[in-house]
Order: C-alpha cells, then sequence, then structure tokens
C-alpha cells in the first residue's frame, strides 16, 4: 500500500536522523577524549603561589635589591556576597566608586569570568593587609595573596639593577611561560639574569564540588607543585664605592666605570644623570617623566653611550707604532703648537710645550703633533703596499683593545661603538683618494672614532695589565649561578706585552712627575701610585668632554677607571679629579686631607641644569 | 457521555505507553533543571525561588491540563475550533511583534505582569488543527496543485510571521510539516529537492560554488540516465526532459542565490552563527562559545556520566541558558552516554508510537494530527540535540517536556493530549 510505504519511510527516516544524533554523541563523550580534559580545566582551580624572586648583592654581600611583601586582592566574583562596599573600600585603603566599578565590571562579564578568580586589587601594603584580613570574613570571595616587591636598601647602581614590570601583553605573546600578572626584568641586572632571578611558580590544585566552591585537594595534593625561589645573584659592585660615584657624578652628564683589572669585575658603573633605587621600587609611576628628562636617566651611558675618546686613545696607537716597530721610545718629534699636515698648511693644533719630545714625555704631556707623527708612520710603513693596507692593519690591532665591537660583557644594552673600517673611507673619499693627512684626526682619537666609557675603562684595565683583559664583567659566580667561562680567560691584544711598560711609563709620569707639565697633575696621590691619561675630546654639542683614565697602584694594580663627563672642558679639570678621587677612595677608604677640598668642589657643583 | 466514556475501559482506549514516556521525559527534565540550578546553597528540588521550584508548579499545571483535554473536552471541539484558533493565534503572533519587549533580539513574548508566554507554542498546535481539518476533508489531493498550495499556505503564513519576530528557531520547526504532506502524497521529489537545496546551500558557502555545479552537473546526469532508460514513450520523454532542465536551472540558480543570500542578505550574527556549526570558524569566545562549553560538559561525560548532582559543567554556568535550550547538557554531562540514550530512546518511542497510533486511525483528521504532532517534536528533538553537540546552529528552541519553562511545556502536554484524546475516540468503537 502506498500510504504505508510512506510511513515506513519516514520512520526509516527517524531512526536514521536518530542515529546520527546518537553516533555525534557516541564520539563526544566516548571516543573523544579531549572534552574531559577541558572540563578538568573548567572545573579545577588551581592557586598560584608566586616563588619570591632572587636578591641581588654587591661584591662584598651587602643587599643591593631585596624583596619586601605585598599582597593581591583576589576575588572570585561568583563567590561573592552581598557586602559593605564602603567598608571594604575602607578596608583596603581604596575608594567605593573604584569597588563599585569593578563589581559592575565583573557582572557585565559574569557569563565570561564564571568561577574564575581575579585580581581586584595589586601592590597592597602588609599595613592595609591586616586591616583586610580582620574583616575578611565580612567579605566572602576576596582573599588575599602574597607577592613580592623589590625593596632597594642602599641607594647603589640604579641603571645598573634595573626595574621590573608586570608582563605586557606584547612580551605574553612572545614568551609563553609567563602568564599575565607576572613580573620580569626589564632593564639591567633584572633583565639580564631574569632566568636566574625568576623563580618558578607553584600551585595547588583544588576541585571545585558541585555547588561551585572549592572543595578539596584534587588528588591530595600529588598534582599540587611547589613554587621555587628564584636564584640570589652576587653582583662583583662595591657598593661603597659605586655609591661613592654616584655622589661624585651628581650634577654631571657621563659616566664613571671602575674595573678590577686582574679579574675584569666591574667595582662600579656610574651613569649620572641616573635613577634613584626609589624611583626603581615604584617604576611604574614615574616612567612618564622619566622618559620625558632631557637628561635621559633611563639611559645606561657607561654601555650605551658612544663618544670619541679622545687623547686617552694615543695610548693606543704609541702602543701599535712600537708593535709595528716603526716608533722607538727614544724617538723624538718636534711639535710647535701643533703639526702642519698639507701643503696648504693646515695644523692640528697643540697645546704650548717644551719641544722635541720623547715617547715618554709626549705620552705625559699629551703631545698632539708626536702621536700624529706616530699614526702618519704606521700608515705609511713601507711594509704595507698601500694606505688602505696599512690602515687595515692598525684598525684590526686597535679592535683587539675592545674597540669598535661588543665587548661582549654580560650586561644588556652594551654597544659596539665604532672604528671606521677601509671601506668606510673607500666609499667616503672613495678607493686611493684617502691617506694619512684625511684621516689625521684619528691619530688622537678624534674624527670617527667612537667608544664606550665601559671600552675606555676596559683600555684602562688592559694598561693595568700591561697587555691583556678580562671581559668587563657585573655578576660574580656564587651558589647556583655559573657564570660564562669566557669571563675567566685572558683576551690578549696584538701588542706584545713587552711594549706596554714602555707607555705605561708616560702614563705615571703624567700624574706623578709634578711640575713637569704633565696633564694629570691634579689625579696625584701620595704613596698611591695612580697611572694615567687624560683626554679632552671635542663635542660638537657645546664645550668638550673630560676624559680621564687611570689605574692604581702602578704595579700589581687593583683598580682601573674611566671617567667620561659630556660638556665639562678639560680631562684635567673634571674628569680627572672624579676618577682619582675613586681610586682613593677604593684604596684607601678615605680621602687625605689636602684632596679634601677637591672633594667637595666635585661634589657641589653642578654642570648640568 | 464523559461518564459513560471512563467506564468503558481506560485501560484499553487511552495510549497509555505515551503517557508513561511523556510522565519520564518531564520528571526527567524537572530533576536535570534542578541540577543545573547553580546557587550557591543547596536547596530543595521544590523551592520555589529556583528554576526546579517554578517547574514543579508548571508540571502540575500541565497534568491538570492534561486530565483537562484527555477527561473533559469532547475529542470533537478541536476539529470544530480549528479555523477561529488558527485565525485567533495569527492575529497574536502579529500583535507580539508590536507590543512585545526585546527579549534577546526577538518580539515573540507577550508579558502579563509575572505570566509571559509565546503565542508561537500556540501556533504550533493551531496549524496542526487547521492542517488536519483541511486536508481531511473529502475530496482534498495533494496532487491537486490548488490544495497543495492551500496546505502550504497554512503552514507557511503564520511561520513568515514568526520569523518576523526573529524566532528563527521555532520557524524551522514548521519545516517539518513537510513530512506530514509526504505522507498526505506530496511527491518525493518536493522533498528530495529541499534536501537538494540543503546540500547545495551548505557546499556552496562552505567550497565553492563550481564544487556545487558539479555537484548538480552529476544529479542530473543521473537523473537523465536514470529515467531516460526507463521511459520509452516521447511524450514522458519530453516530460522528463523538460523537467530535468528545469530543475537543473533551478539547482544553477540556487547556488549562486545561496552565495548571495549568505553574504548579502543574512545578518552578521546569523552568518557567523552558520558558519560556527560548519566549522568554517573557531569561535571560542563568542559565537561558538555556547556550543564549546556544551560539548566539553557533554563530552565530559563519558559512557555512564559523572553522577546524578556530580557535574561540574552545567551546574558552574560554563554553559548557558543550561536550563533551558542547554537541558540536555546535564543529561550528558551527569548521566553520560547512558543518559543521552535513554532521553533519545524515550524521543523515538514517543514518535514512533504516535505515528504508529496514527497510522491506525481510521479519521483522517486523526492521522494527520498525529503526523504534525510527531514532525514538531522530531523538528524540537533534532534541532534542539543537534544544537547541543554542534551538528545545528545555536537556535533556541526549547526540548518538549523537558526544558524549563512553563508556556512550553503546557503548549506541548496539550498538543500532545489532543492526540491522544483523539485516538482514544477512535478506540472506543473497536
Amino acid at each position: 500500500m502506498e500510504n504505508n510505504n510512506r510511513s515506513t519511510k519516514l520512520l526509516i527516516g527517524l531512526a536514521v536522523v536518530l542515529l546520527i544524533l546518537l553516533g555525534r554523541l557516541f564520539y563526544v563523550q566516548i571516543l573523544n577524549e579531549g572534552y574531559k580534559t577541558d572540563a578538568d580545566n573548567n572545573s579545577l582551580t588551581r592557586e598560584m603561589i608566586y616563588p619570591p624572586r632572587g636578591v641581588i648583592y654587591d661584591r662584598n654581600g651587602k643587599l643591593l635589591v631585596g624583596n619586601k611583601i605585598c599582597y593581591e586582592i583576589l576575588v572570585t566574583p561568583r563567590e561573592v556576597r552581598e557586602f559593605d562596599t564602603l567598608a571594604l573600600a575602607a578596608a583596603l585603603d581604596t575608594t567605593a566608586d573604584f569597588v563599585r566599578e569593578r563589581m559592575a565590571y565583573y557582572h557585565t562579564y559574569r557569563s565570561k569570568i564564571g568561577w574564575q578568580t581575579l585580581t581586584f586589587l595589586k601592590m597592597v601594603s602588609s599595613e592595609t593587609y591586616m586591616r583586610f584580613a580582620e574583616e575578611q570574613f565580612l567579605f566572602p570571595g576576596f582573599k588575599a595573596q602574597v607577592r613580592s616587591l623589590r625593596e632597594y636598601p642602599f641607594n647603589a647602581g640604579g641603571n645598573l639593577l634595573g626595574y621590573i614590570s608586570e608582563v605586557s601583553p606584547e612580551f605574553l605573546e612572545e614568551h609563553p611561560d609567563y602568564k599575565a600578572g607576572d613580573y620580569y626584568g626589564r632593564t639591567g641586572l633584572e633583565a639580564a639574569r631574569e632566568a636566574e632571578l625568576r623563580g618558578s611558580k607553584g600551585w595547588h590544585i583544588y576541585r571545585r564540588d558541585s555547588r561551585g566552591r572549592q572543595k578539596d585537594s584534587y588528588h591530595d595534593g600529588d598534582y599540587d607543585v611547589q613554587a621555587v625561589p628564584g636564584k640570589d645573584i652576587t653582583t662583583t659592585i662595591d657598593a661603597y664605592l659605586q655609591q661613592y660615584g654616584q655622589q661624585l657624578m651628581k650634577g654631571k652628564k657621563g659616566s664613571v666605570v671602575a674595573i678590577e683589572p686582574s679579574t675584569g669585575e666591574i667595582l662600579a658603573m656610574v651613569s649620572s644623570p641616573g635613577i634613584d633605587v626609589d624611583v626603581l621600587a615604584d617604576f611604574g609611576r614615574h616612567y612618564g617623566t622619566l622618559s620625558k628628562d632631557k637628561n635621559k636617566p633611563l639611559y645606561n651611558r657607561a654601555v650605551s653611550a658612544s663618544y670619541p675618546p679622545g687623547s686617552v686613545f694615543k695610548l693606543v696607537n704609541g702602543l701599535i707604532g712600537l708593535e709595528d716597530g716603526v716608533l722607538q721610545p727614544w724617538m723624538q718629534y718636534p711639535c710647535y703648537n701643533g703639526y702642519v699636515y698639507t701643503s696648504s698648511g693646515r695644523k692640528l693644533g697643540c697645546h704650548t710645550h717644551r719641544s722635541p719630545l720623547n715617547l715618554e714625555d709626549a705620552v705625559m704631556m699629551s703631545c698632539n703633533g708626536y702621536f700624529c707623527y706616530v699614526f702618519k708612520s704606521i700608515l705609511e710603513n713601507p711594509e704595507y703596499h698601500s694606505t688602505e693596507e696599512a690602515y687595515r692593519h692598525w684598525r684590526e690591532m686597535v679592535m683587539s683593545f675592545g674597540f669598535g665591537r661588543k665587548l661582549g660583557s654580560d650586561f644588556p644594552s652594551e654597544l659596539s661603538g665604532n672604528i671606521p673600517s677601509a671601506d668606510f673611507y673607500n666609499r667616503y673619499y672613495h678607493k686611493g683618494h684617502w691617506r694619512f693627512p684625511t684621516i689625521v684626526s684619528l691619530s688622537i682619537g678624534q674624527g670617527e672614532i667612537l667608544t664606550t666609557p665601559l671600552q675606555i675603562a676596559n683600555l684602562a684595565a688592559i694598561m693595568a695589565n700591561r697587555g691583556y683583559y678580562y671581559i668587563p664583567h657585573v655578576v660574580k659566580a656564587s651558589e647556583g649561578v655559573e657564570i660564562d667561562p669566557i669571563y675567566y680567560q685572558r683576551q690578549y691584544t696584538m701588542v706584545d706585552t713587552l711594549q706596554f711598560p714602555k707607555v705605561v711609563g708616560g702614563m705615571w709620569k703624567a700624574v706623578n712627575a709634578l711640575g713637569e707639565g704633565g696633564t694629570a697633575n691634579v689625579a696625584h696621590v701620595a704613596g698611591l701610585d695612580i697611572c694615567g691619561k687624560t683626554g679632552t675630546a671635542q663635542n660638537p654639542h657645546g664645550k668638550d668632554n673630560s676624559v680621564f683614565i687611570c689605574f692604581a697602584p702602578k704595579d700589581n694594580p687593583k683598580i682601573a677607571v674611566a671617567a667620561y663627563i659630556e660638556n665639562a672642558g678639560f680631562g684635567a679639570s673634571w674628569a680627572c679629579p672624579i676618577a682619582s678621587l675613586l681610586v682613593e677612595k677604593y684604596l684607601r677608604g678615605e680621602i687625605s686631607e689636602s684632596r679634601l677640598d677637591m672633594e667637595r668642589r666635585v661634589m657641589t657643583t653642578r654642570l648640568i641644569r | 457521555m464523559q461518564e459513560d466514556a471512563l467506564d468503558r475501559g481506560l485501560k484499553k482506549t487511552v495510549d497509555w505507553r505515551l503517557i508513561v514516556v511523556y510522565l519520564a521525559l518531564m520528571l526527567f527534565g524537572w530533576i536535570n533543571i534542578y541540577a543545573a540550578v547553580q546557587s550557591g546553597e543547596p536547596s530543595s528540588i521544590f523551592d520555589l525561588s529556583c528554576n526546579s521550584g517554578k517547574q514543579a508548579l508548571w508540571m502540575g499545571g500541565a497534568i491538570v491540563l492534561a486530565a483537562l483535554v484527555l477527561f473533559v473536552i469532547s475529542s470533537y471541539f478541536w476539529e470544530s475550533i480549528s479555523n477561529p484558533a488558527y485565525l485567533v493565534v495569527l492575529v497574536l503572533l502579529v500583535l507580539v511583534i508590536f507590543m512585545s519587549h526585546n527579549v534577546k533580539g526577538s518580539h515573540s513574548w507577550f508579558e502579563l505582569g509575572p505570566v509571559k508566554f509565546q503565542p508561537a507554542e500556540l501556533s504550533k498546535i493551531t496549524t496542526s488543527l487547521l492542517l488536519a481539518s483541511i486536508m481531511s476533508r473529502p475530496g482534498f489531493k495533494m496532487s491537486n496543485i490548488r490544495h497543495f498550495i492551500i496546505a502550504a499556505l497554512i503552514v507557511l503564513i503564520p511561520m513568515l510571521v514568526i520569523v518576523a519576530e526573529s524566532e528563527t528557531g521555532s520557524a524551522l520547526v514548521y519545516a517539518g510539516f513537510v513530512f506530514v504532506l509526504y505522507r498526505e502524497g506530496l511527491s518525493g521529489w518536493f522533498i528530495g529537492l529541499i534536501g537538494m537545496a540543503i546540500l547545495l546551500f551548505v557546499l556552496t558557502i562552505k567550497t565553492h560554488w563550481w564544487i556545487s555545479l558539479i555537484v548538480v552537473g552529476v544529479a542530473a546526469l543521473y537523473y537523465f540516465i536514470h529515467y531516460l532508460r526507463r521511459t520509452s514513450s516521447l511524450r514522458m520523454r519530453r516530460r522528463v526532459v523538460r523537467n530535468g532542465l528545469i530543475a537543473m536551472v533551478a539547482g544553477v540558480v540556487l547556488v549562486f542565490a545561496a552565495d548571495f543570500f549568505f553574504h548579502h542578505v543574512l545578518k552578521d550574527y546569523q552568518r557567523e552563527r552558520i558558519e560556527v556549526v560548519l566549522g568554517m570558524k573557531e569561535d571560542l569566545k563568542g559565537v561558538g562559545y555556547n556550543v564549546h562549553q556544551s560539548l566539553i560538559a557533554i563530552g565530559s561525560g563519558g559512557l555512564t556520566g559523572k553522577g546524578y548532582l556530580q557535574g561540574t559543567q552545567t551546574s558552574f554556568g560554563f554553559v548557558p541558558e543550561q536550563s533551558t535550550d542547554f537541558i540536555f547538557c546535564t543529561v550528558g554531562e551527569e548521566w553520560g552516554f547512558m543518559g543521552s540514550l535513554a532521553v533519545i530512546v524515550l524521543y523515538g518511542l514517543m514518535i514512533f508510537w504516535i505515528v504508529q497510533d496514527s497510522e491506525r486511525a481510521r479519521s483522517s483528521f486523526t492521522r494527520i494530527y498525529g503526523y504534525c504532532v510527531a514532525s514538531c517534536l522530531f523538528m524540537h528533538l533534532f534541532i534542539n540535540i543537534g544544537m547541543t553537540i554542534g551538528l545545528m546552529p545555536v537556535i533556541g528552541i526549547p526540548l518538549p517536556f523537558f526544558s524549563y519553562g512553563g508556556s512550553s511545556l503546557w503548549a506541548f502536554t496539550t498538543m500532545l493530549f489532543i492526540f491522544i484524546a483523539l485516538d482514544r475516540q477512535e478506540k472506543k468503537y473497536f
């Protein structure tokens, strides 16, 4: 019968559709495991345990960066019952409007929030927390979680230490192992040593019952994870020396870097103007003002600024001349207020001094003319077929001193400076059209040469060690913290160590040969045997930069210092006193009576507005 | 006479199987509504401040209503009011568009103080009644084009008004009436063409229009080969060719129309829902959120479920609308595949028995009405459960007898018991 046939067809259709539904249910409920895990994620809650971040010590075990406890107030909106808005605002030291606004937000997004726990208020002090804890029972759904904030017991090394901040959405995208609400080191040591300082988070897993309340530990806590505290970092910094350096540099723009030559450990690294540690503790609030400051206090000049080195670079040229055999210590060159380097009479000026001079005296008096002759003989060395070839050789030698490339310190944002390549001059002047007179300013560390204060401090260490250095670094190996073995390896320059004493003699005389026309007599401290070299580097923006490098004592040196002060005039006027005071403080622990006036003058003078 | 009827063997005349399944579904629904309650404190299942307590009241009302329909109101009453009832409900359907508040974008609820009701629920009954009444008239033939158009209009008019109320889900249920028309003689090609149209629509928006065109071509080829080999007369052959060409052109037009309709006519949210169902879009937070959470809830139930009241997903409010449209999630999570199977088998039996009773009826009115009831139940079942397991777009329609809500429960109860009463009338004479 036709109609019965149709009825059967319809019933078959019904059976097919019901089987499709059952088949899909069978797949979803039995075959596919994925949904079960998702359900666990929905119904198990993790309560995070944040590890304390590692602390940072100075080389003598003094605490530079510590932790102080603060609290975060968390809220599980679903668990919140009616409460007194004003009372909560008072307990948490916030405004009723804030509370209302948050609660309205939770209400709006309640279906998305579900049973999640959210952060209600951040950075709640211990005192506020105590008040809240007393009344916590009045506010079901709210609880507190311990977090730690940075604390700086000693005002030293703001720029060096860096700051931490909460992760940004962009950062999270690149670092999936972080979660919203985590903190990480943004700059300085905090950033460089993030991996050690960070530690790892732990958590308790709770199950929620069918009424949605936190019920019990999941599997008796078998899946809980302990938080691992971050590792503590010991730096090579001497907190007192760092602080003293900051005091000396107050009101000046520039940096001072002190290195222990026998290890390459950085004893102090001052960038001025810098940031005080109390700014670091609450960085978010100050960031706006600091980033707009025209003196750029956020910028770590010691590694991220590059300047022409000025006359301190004469040491390098002298050493290369000796190594190449085109200069002998006894060689004398005349200088009458400068060096004429073109037939038309162009002259590179010099100050008035006796003439002629040998190498040692030229170093002592920082004679420009002498080092023009030296550089000329390096570039016109008959061993090489062309100026270009000689220049390539010279550049290679210079770079072996750590110039024109990153030194590879363990500090972030280190710049490489610049030693112009032969190709650069080929492009600029065309191949074969540049010779010694074209680049005469390189003789005295001017022109296209750019170096960072760290690199010149490293030069001071090389002079102190008579020919080698250890890569400057700020972190010492300590329990659980290793440093790259490369920091234990001597890095030799391409100049034979035997050549160095010939130049070091001049550096000693510059400081200690009083009344002989040495440029660095200001740095003289009886009995300390400081050896130094001044520099006055031209700065297109205003007054010359004042530069000084030194080390002491002459034999078996303990400290090498470079000071680079922008727009401060002669090397002898500011860089020299600052560096020598730092040396004296480090070696003697106090400043001798005769130099107290100078210390006061340095500390009280403001060179920048 | 009613007294008389009671005396003449309730046991034999009333289809108790349907009533048992009805009660089973309603009770099972009720305890699941209780389980889906998400308030913090455990409360009694009768607590009137939560859904399960209110549902208990609705259920009491539904049983009274069922008794009225079955024992008090004459079964002839329904056929006699089918014309005016249809018109009155149609007027209500139109009025509600202008008089209702906007509930989640739809204008389909009358609100009288605390009481809310949807004329669309009633319309399913009145449409069924009128359809049964018209189609059971002597001389009515599906093959008569005029008769077919009348039957189609009875279904299409309320359907379009409901679409205008933005209740797409309820309107979709009316598509189920095509099964009734088929049973009463509508050509099977009609259903086949509708099926083909849906297939082409999905293919076009999911893949490319040219793939759809290939399908049209293959189908046409099959059609021509199949029928031209079976017909020998020239006239018949001409007809086959003509019909085939018309269908082909219609198919091609549909492919391009679907493309246009999907991209230019549908509103964004409708398009997104369809895209999520077709798997063209992974959207776990927005439109896809509901389905994703629903799948997690159902999927986490496994074979036997987590146990009654032990569900973590539905009772936590991860699943939205969990006591109304997504009530099946609670079943899936707490009772597992066994629970899902039980629910589907219960509905399957109910529909099967209704069809069986309808086929036995001598009165065409009873038979056609029975098919209407079966079709409506089937559409609700398929759309609702299909939605919770991601086979259908998220279309908010309730699971009959099961979901929370008085207006839906009462309407379905009335609809079912009218059939039971009609069926009982048939059996009185055996």
